[in-house]
């Protein structure tokens, strides 16, 4: 009996192959779990509905790091995937290794698909391009950061409308704190929030050589005196029990959605979390920024991750990744993923298609992300960055805004660290791609 | 009399032993091997382009304050898990040697947790006391206490020691146990009869007696608080905040496989080897020597 349905196994196993071997299977490599990575599946399977050369299999290989780690050993060990989604941060890292990934503008272009790099929103677009303007990595899931208020703590506080810009951001957070509100302020991912988007929004460089997207030469300068006001701002806010510091990642989401605190810095991909979880009233509003800064508010740039095309595939796999990722960038496609994840809508098509649906009314807060990021034209401080190991660049940075808030080292001290910590990682990155 | 079995054969106990010496090889010298090579080179993470540099990964580890602290970190780490593991298991194990009903029993549920995986036991410690859904930090914000170890460097450590030292008590207190149990009773009923009263019992007849258990499981705590608490570490605090936590085995991963830096992460392993030598060099010439079999 069980000898039978071994049998029976290893006929069916035989025959899969089989069939699977007139199509082209292309691995692409994912970290969207959840409702996310249904979705992920869904577009996989839609494409692979619509034709019957190429075979899309996605795989969740785990979180960001793990699933980058993965392909990497993978790389070394010959067997890497067609596709990888790679979070921002390892940008550098994939771009220098040249020979070990294929830019998505040549991949394009060798494959003969039609493919307009204006097509995408420019802040998306320039965050992975080279200074030439060549994309080279195809922006799958992208966000921003925004900030949430839960209304009726302002209404219970007697504050009528969000604050705007910091000075204003404090004195609501001391009438909240009066006003009984236990957890004032929390933010999700603090180097990103704090030092990256905050820099952009306020037109000023995290690092030289146009935040390190010129060249691999490039120097961290966050210790400005700007930026020390933001960090000190924060430490008095928690010295004063209105900053409750939760972590380095999505953490803060899930005190803002369950109503602890009153006013959150984070991800638009909470949105989704907090639509389903919150029992009060919230919005979604712009950054609040120093108004004595010219220029500020500039515009933020996006988080979230891209898809990386791995080197040493054969042509016909890579003209079935370029026909994938025109599939992907579909204006019906793109709302779908956006509409349903609370991540951006990467081309104008998508995000007009988007606006006449009407969703927006619906849900004006889905919106404030892509006004924030489309604010003005990108300058050089605020198109994205580019620094390289920024996984462990911004770890340090991390780890030494956490010995601020701890009242370890004072705010000028740790950003003075952070940067010379920084500068020594962007050295050693120097080195190891001369 | 002293029996000697021979292999008549040849090539049989070669045969024998090989999976052994392959797994070993394979699994233990082969990395780290490519380790100690891997040390001396500067390489970029997909191994597309390597410089040998002599000893420039060590140079600047140790001028690196970070790492120095590192050390830091995992001395205090390792004193307080030897130190709460060992005095629990050992207050637990005195206990359990006068238990003279259901004695099994409580033996059993106290070895119990050694079964726990390190990971799980750092799963379940870090839910029960997380910051924002914790049950006990729910009930310490009750009593006044802000507990919140994701910016708190002491309790970040509190709680990693905790969580490592829960596994470890089980293994302890049956080494202790079994060192109380070979102590001969008439002695100690000897010391009873001259006066002498529990506590004074213990400190001048049991602990002495006990002590070349004592200092054994020193070692082997030690060894476990170095390099098997990966899990507790990876599993709640990931070396935060402010690297409070990190020791130096989590930062051999995290520079190794997180931040795709090998080569300094191979120069720190390699150094990490030569501290398990040391200890087992301790171990062996101050221990193992004095065990008769």
């Amino acid at each position: 009996m069980i000898r039978k349905a071994f049998v029976a196994l290893v006929a069916i196993g035989a025959l899969s192959a089989m069939s699977a071997q007139a199509q082209t299977e292309i691995q692409w490599w994912h970290s969207m779990a959840g409702l996310n990575g249904d979705k992920v599946n869904d577009l996989a399977n839609k494409f692979n509905a619509s034709q019957n050369r190429y075979k899309v299999i996605p795989v969740y290989k785990g979180s960001y790091p793990e699933s980058m780690t993965a392909a990497i050993a993978a790389y070394r060990a010959g067997n890497a995937p067609a596709i990888l989604q790679v979070f921002e941060v390892g940008t550098a890292t994939m771009m220098a290794a040249k020979g070990a990934v294929v830019p998505v503008y040549k991949l394009m272009k060798d494959a003969d698909e039609p493919f307009d790099p204006k097509a995408y929103l420019p802040p998306v677009a320039g965050y992975y391009s080279d200074p030439h303007g060549n994309m080279l990595s195809f922006p799958f899931n992208s966000s921003t950061v925004v900030f949430y208020t839960n209304d009726d703590a302002f209404r219970k506080a007697g504050i009528s409308e969000a604050p705007k810009t910091w000075k204003q951001f404090i004195a609501d957070a001391d009438k909240l704190k009066s006003s009984g509100q236990g957890c004032v302020y929390t933010t999700g991912w603090p180097a990103w929030t704090h030092i990256e988007n905050f820099s952009a929004w306020h037109n000023v460089p995290i690092g030289t050589k146009e935040n390190g997207m010129a060249g691999l030469d490039t120097r961290f300068v966050f210790n400005t005196p700007l930026h020390v006001r933001q960090i000190q701002m924060l430490v008095d806010l928690a010295k004063k029990g209105e900053f409750t510091y939760a972590g380095r990642q999505s953490q803060g989401e899930a005190k803002f959605a369950s109503g602890e605190c009153a006013m959150l810095t984070s991800s638009t991909g909470a949105q989704a979390n907090i639509r389903r979880q919150a029992k009060f009233k919230w919005s979604v509003h712009f950054l609040p920024y120093w108004d004595d800064v010219k220029g500020a508010p500039q515009n933020s740039i996006i988080g979230g991750a891209s898809l990386w095309v791995m080197g040493g595939k054969t042509p016909n796999v890579y003209k079935g990744v370029a026909e994938f990722f025109n599939f992907l960038s579909r204006p019906e496609n793109q709302m779908d993923w956006h509409v349903s994840t609370g991540y951006l809508p990467i081309t104008m098509a998508a995000y007009e298609m988007t606006k006449k649906s009407g969703f927006y009314e619906q849900h004006p807060e889905a919106e404030v992300a892509i006004k924030q990021l489309m604010n003005k034209p990108p300058t050089a401080n605020s198109k994205g960055l580019r620094f390289g190991n920024y996984v462990q660049g911004r770890e340090v940075i991390e780890e030494e805004m956490e010995a601020a808030f701890a009242g370890k080292k004072s705010a000028k001290q740790a950003l003075d660290d952070a940067v010379r910590r920084g500068n020594e990682i962007l050295r050693k990155f120097e080195a190891a791609n001369r | 009399m002293e029996k000697r079995v021979v292999f008549k054969s040849a090539w049989l106990p070669y045969a024998l032993v090989a999976p052994q010496i392959i797994i070993t090889v394979v699994f233990f010298f082969w990395p780290a091997i490519v380790a100690m090579y891997y040390a001396f080179l500067v390489q970029d993470p997909f191994g597309l382009s390597s410089h040998f540099v002599w000893f420039q990964n060590f140079i600047e580890l140790f001028h690196s304050s970070n790492y120095l602290d590192s050390f830091k970190v995992t001395a205090l780490f390792s004193v307080l898990v030897a130190a709460v593991s060992m005095s629990l298991a050992l207050l637990l194990a005195v206990m359990a040697d006068h238990v003279l009903r259901g004695a099994v029993v409580y033996k059993t549920l106290l070895i119990w947790p050694y079964a726990v995986a390190p990971a799980i036991a750092g799963v379940l410690w870090a839910f029960i006391f997380s910051p924002s859904i914790g049950i006990v930090t729910y009930y310490l914000l009750k009593l006044g206490v802000n507990w919140n170890w994701v910016i708190n460097g002491n309790q970040a450590m509190l709680l990693v020691v905790m969580a490592a030292s829960y596994k470890q008590v089980s293994y302890n207190f049956l080494f202790f146990l079994a060192g109380l149990q070979s102590i001969p009773k008439s002695m100690i009923e000897a010391a009873a009869i001259d006066g002498a009263g529990p506590i004074r019992r213990f400190w001048t007849i049991i602990f002495p007696l006990i002590s070349p258990t004592t200092f054994f499981l020193l070692v082997v705590n030690i060894v476990y608080a170095f390099f098997d608490t990966f899990g507790v570490i990876d599993a709640t605090t990931q070396g935060g905040p402010a690297a409070a936590t990190e020791i130096l085995v989590y930062k051999v991963y995290y520079d190794g496989v997180k931040a795709a830096d090998l080569g300094s992460s191979s120069a720190q392993s390699v150094i990490l080897m030569l501290i398990v030598i040391a200890l087992t060099v301790v171990q062996f010439r101050f221990i193992e020597r004095k065990v008769q079999y």
